[in-house]
């Protein structure tokens, strides 16, 4: 049970600046998702906390007491590696219990521990296998076995899911959801993928360029992003950013206007907010994503209801929103404060 | 694999051609050996009154009895065991020495690491042959002629294995080295808990390479083992022809030659897919 | 290439680092700087001083007819070995590639001459061509053909190429065998259905596509000529008759150990050293070429 501070936290390699000081409270037990596109620098931060890479400014604190200079063993924490990082000559059991063994934990403890995380993970009869002998889900439920057993303050997961199949994908995403809750550990999640962000996230950090762009809860970053990269990373399809010389009338102090597909509808040719030509339609059942030509040669998206008539490649059409769902930015690309959107409550 | 060639295959005539091109290549390659065979079970009238028969006689045991018991300057029973100790110590010392520095070369960093690196790469281009005279005197200067570390610290004075276990260790993925520290291991624990387990086949297949290397020496050994007792077999052989114009005692020479190839060719038989590993990974 | 991952620390690399240290400057670095000293130098009769002479020796040894020869002997032997081995070798792993199975068994049957030392290849060898008691030599004189290595030097020449090439043929049969097998099945069928005979097919699709292996085995073939070779020249011929199968890595043990000429012999190991050298140099562009493919 633990608390983790980031102040400041700087990451330079040679002479370029990778991460450009990023501040951060997890308070105990929370689940914090760093959600970004490659190369953002949320996997070097993630690792920073590790203690695999070092700080080169800043200070990072377990439970009030900074770790900077720590090897990782001795910060309490415990990582789950993209590839799993499972040893490859060891058994299920071994792989799990090598750090306890390091630690010199008793023998009937290790096997107790061993023993708990196993029955959580459904990896009792797999205990005496190797690696290779493991489908996918299995590794990542083993190399999730050997960060349980260590009992540590803080969980690190760093893309953990990126290797499995879109199924599997989601049926792991809801079990480290519901084993983080049961087991209450404060998470550090690392993953470029949005919706996991959403869906496993207390609270996410939408990392662009070495900087923290966002951090707040993810219906609230989605409903009231702070940048036009956080409203065009989060939500899918992205959003719609359009200058406001394309709109009908014109927007005080915007560079940028930016629209949900969501909250866009298709009207007539001629009226609504803007006009398009249609360049094909994906019809996906329950919606269809209707992508459009502006006049400027952007593209924009609608995403309408699947009953909806579905328009053909080539037909005029307006395009129409509720002007109050409209995200402004700056020249900045910073948010201009509006009336705050209220975040959808979710039961 | 049946339907590789199917479309391209002639079946019949050619077929029956091709396994009598490989059987006769076979015979060919086979020859040799064959007949040093029938040499050592044979007696020395039968080989000096040519043409020699080309079957296998009754004095098998006789002639091999004679060469390890006896042999002619020292018994093969002991130049045996001197080949054995030399190639198991150049592989094993090798094999040792490499893995530790390839394991400090590429999971650390430290002044002068990159130096070394280049040192070795130096070390990859020079066989003994090129510089035997200053290293005999080296040995010499040691007091390590006719000793078994004077055949053997000489040959493993190089990298190629360093080299290969360097190319090895930089295959083995990343995350397993932070797994091992954030697990809490320490360097030599990593390197005795994951990467020496890990690296077992590679080393199985080193090994093999080295021991036919070890055991195949001819020209250190005839160096610096001036005393019968140390000769090596493979080196030996020759001692055993006499000067001028004796009849060479061929029996005994031959069933030497068979013993001496024995155990190069049992390690290359019964590992043959390792060996053939070891080989295509070590020219790579 | 750098790992990402690094341990802290000087003393432990070092540690593990110096057993082979020693070893490698003790007996590698030390006497190959002691060679190309002592290739500086002429000894006096009696191996008390020694008189600098810079580059005399090499002078001397570019100058002296032998060493020439010596030259061309080894280009020769090395030029034979190669191409009588990897000749050998194609023509079986070409025959074992055709076959849908029992490749793996020939390949059992041709693996182990590897194993046997060019010495004792040079030993076999001898006994069947010997003057007196060889098989082959007797057989061959029935033929009316006067068999005498010890005399002829094209024969002699003959024979230690044959013993070289003998144990050489697995090794090149196993990497020949190996790329093959690696070139895709279809691309052959489609040349097929395109109507390539076999031997077309040989020379436009497969021998191409085998190029990589052959380069490679050229180089390896060679490096093995020059240096691995001892064995079977010490052997057979001791270098003769005359000077006519004494390849360099023979010449320096033989100046060198029989004819104590020490400055001599240090100035050929430096020659030596150049031709690995500037073999080694052109196996790793080859190797860089191959890996940026």
């Amino acid at each position: 049970m633990a608390t983790l501070k980031l102040r400041n936290v700087k990451k330079r390699f040679g002479s370029t600046d990778v991460i450009h000081g990023v501040d951060l409270d997890v308070a105990d037990g929370e689940f914090i998702v760093i959600v970004g596109p490659s190369g953002c620098g949320k996997s070097t931060l993630l690792r920073m906390v590790a203690g695999l890479e070092t700080v080169s400014g800043g200070e990072i604190s377990i439970d009030g007491k900074p770790v900077n200079d720590l090897e990782p063993m001795d910060r309490d924490i415990a990582m789950v590696f993209q590839n799993y990082a499972l040893y490859p000559h060891m058994s299920v059991y071994d792989n799990i219990s090598y750090g306890l063994k390091i630690a010199k934990t008793p023998k009937e403890e290790i096997a107790a521990r061993v023993a708990t995380a196993a029955k959580m993970l459904q990896l009792e009869p797999y205990l005496q296998r190797k690696p290779r002998e493991l489908s996918g889900g299995q590794r990542q439920r083993v190399a999730m076995g050997r960060a349980i057993v260590r009992k540590p303050a803080v969980f690190l997961f760093d893309e953990p899911l990126s290797n499995l199949d879109a199924k599997l994908r989601v049926q792991m995403r809801l079990e480290i959801k519901a084993l983080q809750k049961e087991l209450g550990i404060t998470s550090l999640y690392v993953t470029h993928d949005q919706v996991e962000a959403m869906t496993l996230a207390d609270r996410m950090v939408v990392m662009h360029g070495g900087v923290a762009d966002q951090i707040g809860a993810p219906l609230d970053v989605y409903a009231n992003p702070a940048t036009s990269f956080v409203a065009g990373f989060i939500g899918s399809p992205a959003t719609n950013f359009l200058p406001p010389a394309a709109l009908n009338a014109p927007r005080d102090g915007a560079s940028t206007v930016g629209v949900r597909p969501e909250h866009t509808r298709l009207v007539h040719s001629g009226e609504g907010q803007t006009q398009g030509i249609v360049t094909f339609s994906e019809a996906l059942g329950a919606e269809t994503l209707v992508h459009l030509s502006l006049p400027s040669g952007a593209a924009f998206t609608v995403r309408q209801d699947g009953a909806l008539p579905c328009p053909h490649s080539g037909e005029h059409c307006g395009v129409d929103w509720d002007q109050s769902r409209e995200i402004l930015f700056d020249a900045d690309e910073r948010r201009i404060r509006q009336g705050r959107a209220r975040a959808a409550a979710c039961p | 694999m049946a339907e590789r060639s199917g479309m391209v295959e002639k079946r019949g005539a050619g077929h029956w051609f091709t396994h009598l091109g490989l059987i006769v290549g076979v015979l060919i390659i086979f020859f040799p050996i064959w007949l040093a065979f029938v040499a050592s079970t044979v007696t020395q009238p039968e080989i000096v009154k040519p043409p020699m028969p080309l079957w296998p006689g009754g004095h098998f045991f006789e002639n091999y009895r004679s060469a390890l018991v006896s042999g002619i300057n020292a018994p093969v029973a002991r130049m045996l065991g001197n080949s054995l100790v030399m190639a198991l110590g150049i592989a094993l010392g090798k094999i040792a020495i490499s893995l530790l520095s390839a394991f400090a070369i590429v999971y650390f960093r430290f002044p002068g690491r990159r130096l070394f690196f280049w040192l070795i790469f130096l070390t990859l281009m020079l066989p003994v042959e090129v510089r035997i005279v200053p290293t005999y005197e080296v040995v010499a200067g040691f007091g390590m002629l006719n000793s078994y570390s004077g055949l053997i610290f000489p040959l493993i004075a190089s990298a190629t294995a360093t080299f290969l276990f360097r190319q090895f260790f930089m295959t083995v993925p990343d995350e397993l080295a932070e797994a091992a520290r954030v697990d809490g291991a320490r360097p030599m624990r990593f390197f005795l808990d994951i990467l020496l387990p890990m690296s077992r086949t590679n080393i199985a297949a080193l090994f093999v390479i080295l021991f036919i290397y070890g055991w195949n020496q001819y020209l250190w050994p005839l160096l610096i083992t001036t005393d019968p007792q140390m000769n090596t077999i493979v080196m030996g052989i020759k001692q055993m022809f006499p000067s001028g114009d004796d009849v060479a005692d061929w029996p005994v020479i031959m069933a030497t030659s068979i013993l001496a190839m024995v155990p190069p060719i049992v390690v290359v038989i019964s590992m043959q897919n390792l060996f053939i590993r070891g080989l295509v990974d070590s020219e790579k | 290439m750098e790992k990402r991952v690094t341990f802290k620390g000087w003393l432990l690399p070092v540690l593990l680092l110096l057993p082979q240290i020693v070893v490698t400057a003790v007996f590698f670095f030390y006497p190959a700087g002691q060679a190309v000293w002592q290739s500086l130098f002429i000894p006096d009769p009696f191996g008390l001083k020694s008189q600098f002479v810079g580059l005399g020796n090499f002078q001397y040894l570019l100058n002296d007819p032998y060493y020439r020869a010596s030259f061309v002997t080894t280009a020769v032997f090395s030029g034979l070995v190669t191409v009588v081995s990897m000749g050998m070798a194609l023509y079986l792993a070409l025959l074992a590639d055709r076959l849908i199975k029992g490749s793996g068994t020939y390949r059992t049957l041709l693996i182990w001459p590897y194993a046997v030392a060019p010495a004792v290849a040079g030993v076999l060898w001898l006994f069947m061509f010997n003057t007196r008691v060889g098989v082959v030599s007797w057989y061959l004189g029935l033929l009316g053909y006067d068999w005498n290595h010890v005399l002829n030097d094209a024969e002699a020449m003959g024979l230690v190429v044959a013993a070289s090439s003998w144990g050489r043929v697995s090794y090149n049969f196993l990497f020949f065998l190996a790329g093959l097998q690696a070139i895709p099945r279809s691309v052959i069928e489609a040349a097929a259905i395109d109507g390539a005979h076999f031997w077309t097919r040989f020379r436009t699709i497969v021998f191409p596509l085998l190029s990589p292996t052959t380069f490679f085995l050229l180089v390896v073939n060679i490096v093995y000529a020059f240096f691995e070779t001892f064995g079977v020249i010490h052997t057979i011929t001791s270098g003769g008759p005359q000077q006519a199968t004494t390849i360099l890595v023979y010449k320096v043990y033989k100046d060198g150990f029989v004819g104590q000429d020490l400055g001599g012999s240090a100035a050929q190991s430096v020659i030596l050293l150049v031709v690995v050298g500037i073999l080694t140099v052109i196996q790793f562009k080859f190797i860089e070429r191959r890996v940026h493919y």
